[in-house]
């Protein structure tokens, strides 16, 4: 009787292992199988790895106007990947880099590039943390170089009469002089 | 003294001020770009029109008056609240051309029969082109182009009647007077 019971549980636990392995190779076979549909989210083809390159740094640099904060690359919105096919029209035309920026700040001005270009209203935003830091290092220098002058020069012509009296007399050795200035 | 005391005033100023700058960037919109193309000629295009879709429209029917170009498309639900301001535009004698922009063109003419139409030439801009050469990144936009065809004023958004009245309608006469 009893041997009946433990054949039956016996039995019951290999059909539960086995279960267990098909579940965890189905998954694993799941995975594998989605991993090309998560490659094949863009359909863009190159003819060489450096093409394919440049079209990448581009869409990691250019910014999508339409959401705030986030780069074609990263962007799913109709607009970015309407300005990412042509950014790659672009690229397979032939075009420089530059060129390709042109054309779309032409369009959607300097928001479009992440690295705002040098000019008269960006001025500041260039030099801006250069003056800062030269600003500090003015300011620490003359602290540093002026306080201990400043100090020197800080006896009034009185006081300067006073301090080369007595020096003189510490030379000539008067010892009352001395007494006189610990009082 | 005073000098010294002066000195330790700047950073408690330069927060102030920094302070002010931060506080009145809050009101302003992100969202709202500044146009790339204005004072610029309108792009060069060749798109059908979208009742017609064998007649091609150009340039050159937008050009010689003073004409409002209206960005939308009947996915955009903000174009349907426009839309009366727009009507009541055109009955007012303003010239309104339409870019349909990456838009379905049944679903387009449909909108159109039940709401009414308020544009002169409507162009079918169905991959969105003439769109990215405007720099258009969201409907409805509204671009002013004068007589000779330049874009002369981007207004990003819905026409709302206030907007037309305190803003708009100033530019839209300065351009007529021209």
């Amino acid at each position: 009787m009893d041997k009946g019971i433990n054949r039956v549980w016996k039995g019951s636990r290999r059909a539960i292992n086995m279960a267990y392995g098909i579940l965890f190779w189905g998954f694993l076979a799941i995975i594998l199988l989605l991993q090309p549909a998560f490659a094949g989210i863009d359909i863009y083809q190159f003819d060489n790895v450096k093409e394919e390159q440049r079209f990448r740094d581009l869409i990691a640099e250019l910014r999508c106007p339409k959401c705030q904060n986030q780069n074609l690359a990263d962007s799913n919105a109709g607009l970015a990947k309407d300005l990412k096919d042509r950014t790659y029209q672009l690229v397979k035309e032939g075009k420089t880099n530059k060129e390709i920026k042109n054309y779309l700040v032409d369009r959607y001005g300097d928001f479009i590039i992440y690295k705002p270009p040098f000019r008269l209203s960006t001025w500041l935003l260039w030099i801006g943390p250069l003056l800062v830091l030269l600003l500090v290092f003015g300011v620490f220098i003359r602290k540093n170089l002026k306080t201990p002058k400043n100090q020197a020069m800080d006896i009034s012509l009185a006081e300067q009469q006073r301090l080369k009296n007595l020096l003189d007399s510490r030379e000539s050795g008067n010892s009352e002089t001395s007494r006189h200035i610990d009082a | 003294m005073r000098n010294k005391a002066f000195i330790y005033l700047v950073p408690f100023l330069l927060f102030i001020a920094l302070s002010g700058v931060l506080f009145f960037a809050l009101g302003k919109d992100p969202k709202l770009l500044p146009s790339a193309k204005l004072g610029k000629p309108f792009p060069e295009f060749e798109l059908p029109s979208l009742h017609k879709p064998e007649q091609m429209l150009s340039k050159a029917q937008l050009t010689g008056e003073v004409v409002l170009v209206n960005v939308w498309a009947t996915w955009c639900v903000s174009c349907l609240v426009e839309h009366p301001m727009l009507t009541k535009l055109s009955q007012d004698g303003v010239i309104i051309h339409g870019l349909n922009y990456k838009d379905v063109r049944p679903a387009a003419i449909t909108f159109l029969e039940n709401h009414g139409n308020p544009y002169r030439q409507i162009i079918f801009d169905e991959a969105g082109g003439l769109g990215l050469d405007l720099g258009v990144y969201g409907a409805p936009e509204t671009y002013f182009l004068d007589k000779t065809g330049q874009i002369r004023y981007r207004h990003v958004g819905i026409i709302m009647p206030d907007v037309w009245q305190n803003k708009l309608q100033a530019v839209y006469q300065a351009l007529l007077q021209e």
